[in-house]
């Protein structure tokens, strides 16, 4: 039955050392200083694709790391996949909509 | 060691839920849930993020015009903020997987001052915001430079603060009700309830305060940085 004490049992045998948590809060720090700063250059289109790109660096840095993904079981790691799978959907689908409206427009 | 050992023991024999087969069982359920909980949250925010994204890909340059009310510096301030809060969240958690109960909570206590700092600039943000009428409805006020050659209409700029209050709004929301969690945290732990092999709630907080910050990464630059150089500034 119940073996709450099995001394093989260690919930989180894990146990992150300090510094590599301070080594991922430096680089966010460092992605957040680097996103403000690339807004003030032009680089047309090309703006909110590195601005995303780093906010996508920062976050799967506080996935992985903050949030143990990295230890975490496959199920675990299939519920965050499948929220992005699912976030994708929502987006491209409606945006196939929004984006090809203006085409029945101008046929008309 | 023994004795803490066997008060280790005393809270796991006290926290095993009878359904389960042993703790390993148990933890694994409860991140499984708590990750199925924050998929709900990523799609209840992502409903927010596609509405912005229709709008904006609609009226960009009024986003532009929008956006460019935002006090960058503050954005970025509370930004590291978050991260700075995170940070020690983190190592909160990690006190507790130590059975730490102390340690735990000196450092959720600096997470909820860092919480509450963050809330803080939000407020004067929000003052700003509302003082310049830059709040939707009818009071709101939009100069768009010289009327004659203005490219974009106030009510689409209206839209960008509609979405800035709402997802700005439910994120401070958020973190609110982060605070009150963090603080039944220190206060159950301060009290003895968890132990190295019984944490789980510190986790699940944690996973939950990381979250919180998870959103405001992509909040800060959708909202403020969208371009320093387009428009008329």
């Amino acid at each position: 039955m119940a073996k709450p004490t099995d001394e093989h049992f260690d919930p989180m045998s894990h146990v992150v050392p300090v510094s590599l948590y301070v080594t991922i809060w430096a680089a966010l720090m460092v992605f957040t200083a680097l996103t403000v700063f690339a807004a003030t250059v032009e680089l047309h289109i090309f703006n909110i694709v590195v601005a995303l790109l780093i906010a996508t660096i920062k976050g799967t840095l506080v996935v992985l790391f903050f949030m143990h993904l990295r230890y975490s079981t496959k199920l675990t790691m299939v519920t965050v996949v499948a929220a992005i799978f699912f976030l994708i959907i929502m987006f491209s689908l409606s945006m196939t909509d929004y984006l090809t409206r203006a085409w029945s427009t101008s046929i008309h | 060691m023994a004795t803490s050992d066997m008060g280790d023991i005393q809270v796991a024999e006290h926290a095993l839920q009878h359904h389960f087969a042993d703790m390993e069982q148990q933890q694994e359920t409860s991140t499984f849930g708590m990750w199925m909980f924050l998929l709900t949250e990523i799609m209840f925010f992502g409903g927010l993020f596609c509405a912005y994204l229709v709008y904006r890909a609609s009226y960009y340059q009024a986003f532009v015009e929008g956006s460019q009310k935002m006090n960058i510096w503050l954005g970025a301030t509370n930004t590291a903020v978050l991260i700075c809060s995170s940070l020690s969240m983190a190592l909160g958690v990690r006190a507790a997987q130590m059975g730490k109960p102390k340690l735990m909570a000196v450092l959720l206590l600096i997470t909820i001052v860092f919480g509450c700092g963050f809330l803080g600039i939000k407020a004067v943000e929000y003052h700003e915001h509302w003082v310049n009428h830059e709040f939707p409805g009818p009071n709101f006020h939009f100069e768009t430079g010289d009327p004659a050659h203005a490219a974009t209409d106030p009510v689409h700029t209206e839209i960008y603060f509609s979405l800035y209050w709402a997802m700005t709004g439910l994120h401070a929301l958020h973190m609110v009700i982060g605070v009150g969690l963090v603080t039944w945290i220190i206060i159950a732990g301060l009290g003895g309830a968890y132990s190295r092999s019984y944490f789980t709630p510190v986790e699940n907080v944690g996973l939950y305060w990381h979250f919180v910050d998870l959103v405001w990464i992509y909040l800060f630059p959708l909202l403020y940085l969208i371009s320093k150089k387009h428009g008329g500034g």
